[in-house]
């Protein structure tokens, strides 16, 4: 065939445009426009955005601290001074409920961190390698997924001690059990797939393929189980701190100021009521935003 | 029948692993369990320990536990003088299990009760009403709800006694708080399960041989409906038990997640080693339950242990 520089002509201006009329969608601005459509999701990262700025801003503007006490003001119902009121040894309940919404919100963050961390390492290697030591790890799943993580997290914490930095060792120790099976499940089914081969020819170490090539093509999954175990891990710590497990005065959470309240409950009952709203409203956004993210990730869901 | 042979073994060993992991945090704290009293004579501290059994060593105490476990004997408590771990749990165990039956009951039934009626009034205001009570129940934390139902209901309406245990008004609340979670998410997986089932053909078909309504809900849509919902009976039954903890201590209810509780913090450690290991025995036994509910519900579900075998 004879090819000459005369055979190609360049396309009419108009004609181009018509060709090249839209511009390609990539995977995270195609979940946004479905995210953004989703009313209940995007409440709930509005009521979200405004408790991080209520109880990370918030604090600065408080002339209480959380953990002074003043006997000469304990009890007092809601006013002007204290909106929340002051418990019975006169702290500022607003005060105490900001600092606590802090904590809960950096133990529903940082253990999601933690179990990423060590999901995304212990899922990746049972899928990738395979064979008899990915039978192993998953035995290993198997056993601790069939008692509650309740369980265990309670056995553990009675063996740490109660703490901070103990709830953060305990959450991370058990919450990565479903982010090692999304990620192993994920990798198993991507490292069969064509684009893994051609990079193993090319050369590729195990390493390489795995963080350049499969954990990339899981992100959402990965992003969905991840939005849904804050919820969890925040959960959690509130429940420790409740039954006196977890957070240790003068430090505070959501889950210590609900269990504060309850003692408090027949004479004063808005010492419960304000920190009780807290929670359920962080748990409610939380999940609405865990939802839309998986209606948003998960293209097989949409209808 | 040779999957659930190795279903029943792997339960087994399950729980085997928990009595190994349990007894080994258990001594992994640092310090006896009497070290917390006030300061006694070395030799009375001997005693002690040497009545207990605590003086032998690791693994011997580790066997005999095990030897134990078999015969179901948990061994003596640690803080109830003369009295054993399966004292306390055979006193508890009625009313946690009331409780957790009633619970169970309640949300079975109203959890499809309320599924079914949302997805037959889908998109009208009762399916907006149930759709707003299921984001509730799964959000709100069991505690913050059961704290709320026993001030409001209990300490300001008067309607329900809000503490306590022993007649019929007593169990009313607690059983609200344990099953406000599993309602809300069995009515989500009916409501989702029936709406699609509601368009396939074989309901069609249905309808034109002119069956009547309830029929077709009750006898034709709702079996496949609740296929969803059977996968949720496993993590289920975990939210029963585990959710006892909490409900028994807010409502100050004398059964064994109260003396859980109670036993973290008197650092009783046979009793809580007991009553893990009850939990956990109970709970695989659950599972095994639950999946063999499955098979028989939906036939396409081949109980095989692995492809080949």
């Amino acid at each position: 065939m004879n090819i000459r520089a005369d055979s190609f002509s360049p396309l009419p201006k108009d004609l181009k445009k018509a060709i090249s009329e839209r511009s390609a969608t990539t995977f995270g601005q195609d979940a946004w426009q479905h995210f953004r459509k989703n009313y209940l999701a995007m409440g709930g990262l509005a009521v979200l955005v405004l408790i991080m700025v209520f109880s990370i801003i918030g604090p600065f503007f408080s002339q209480f601290d959380y953990a002074s006490n003043d006997l000469m003001k304990t009890n007092l119902f809601p006013d002007w001074i204290h909106p929340f009121g002051t418990d019975e040894l006169g702290r500022d309940i607003l005060s105490r409920t900001m600092y606590g919404t802090r904590i809960s919100l950096l133990i529903g963050f940082g253990s999601v961190v933690i179990n990423l961390t060590i999901g995304i390492i212990y899922g990746g290697i049972s899928g990738y390698l395979g064979g008899r030591l990915d039978n192993l790890m998953q035995r290993i799943i198997d056993i601790i997924f069939s008692i509650p993580d309740l369980l265990y997290v309670i056995l553990l914490m009675v063996t740490f001690g109660a703490g901070i930095q103990n709830i953060f060792i305990v959450l991370g120790l058990i919450n990565w059990v479903p982010m090692a099976r999304i990620v192993r499940g994920q990798v198993l089914t991507l490292r069969e797939q064509e684009f893994i081969l051609a990079a193993r020819i090319l050369g590729a170490g195990t390493g390489k393929i795995l963080f350049r090539h499969l954990l990339p093509n899981s992100i959402g999954p990965i992003i969905i189980v991840s939005a849904l175990q804050i919820p969890t891990a925040i959960f959690m710590e509130a429940f420790l701190s409740f039954i006196g497990l977890g957070i240790q005065a003068p430090l505070v959470s959501l889950g210590s100021l609900v269990a504060n309240g309850r003692m408090n409950i027949p004479s004063y009952s808005y010492a419960l009521f304000f920190p009780a709203l807290t929670i359920a409203l962080l748990m409610l956004s939380l999940n609405f935003i865990g939802d839309g993210l998986r209606d948003a990730l998960d293209p097989k869901l949409r209808r | 029948m040779r999957y659930i042979f190795g279903r029943i073994v792997s339960a087994i060993f399950v729980v085997w692993f928990v009595i190994t992991l349990t007894f080994m945090l258990m001594h992994a704290i640092p310090g006896g369990p009497f070290s917390s009293e006030k300061v006694l004579p070395p030799a009375i501290i001997d005693n002690i320990n040497e009545r207990y059994h605590l003086n032998d060593p690791l693994l011997k105490q580790y066997l005999d536990y095990l030897k134990n476990m078999a015969y179901f004997d948990f061994g003596p408590s640690y803080r109830y003088q003369g009295r054993t771990v399966n004292d306390l749990l055979q006193e508890g165990f009625p009313k946690t299990a009331l409780l957790g039956l009633s619970a169970t009951i309640l949300a079975l039934f109203g959890g499809v009760a309320m599924g079914v009626t949302a997805a037959l009034k889908q998109n009208k205001m009762l399916d907006y009403v149930i759709i707003f009570l299921v984001t509730i129940g799964i959000s709100v934390p069991s505690f913050v709800l059961a704290t709320f139902l026993q001030y409001y209901i209990g300490y300001e309406l008067h309607w329900f006694p809000p503490l306590g245990w022993g007649e019929v008004k007593n169990i009313i609340l607690p059983v609200i708080a344990l099953s406000a979670y599993p309602v809300a998410q069995i009515a989500r997986l009916t409501r989702a399960g029936m709406l699609d089932v509601l368009t396939q053909d074989y309901i069609r078909t249905a309808k034109a041989k002119g069956l009547a309504k309830s029929t077709i809900i009750i006898r034709h849509a709702l079996k496949n409906a609740l296929t969803p919902v059977v996968t949720f009976l496993g993590p289920f039954f975990a939210y029963i038990l585990t959710g006892n903890f909490v409900i028994e201590y807010v409502f100050n209810i004398p059964g064994i997640g109260q003396f859980f509780v109670t036993s973290i913090s008197n650092r009783d450690y046979p009793v809580i080693m007991g009553t893990t290991v009850l939990f956990a025995a109970l709970l695989v036994t659950f599972n095994l339950l639950a999946d063999i509910i499955y098979t028989l519900l939906d036939p396409r579900i081949k109980l095989t242990g692995r492809e080949g075998a």
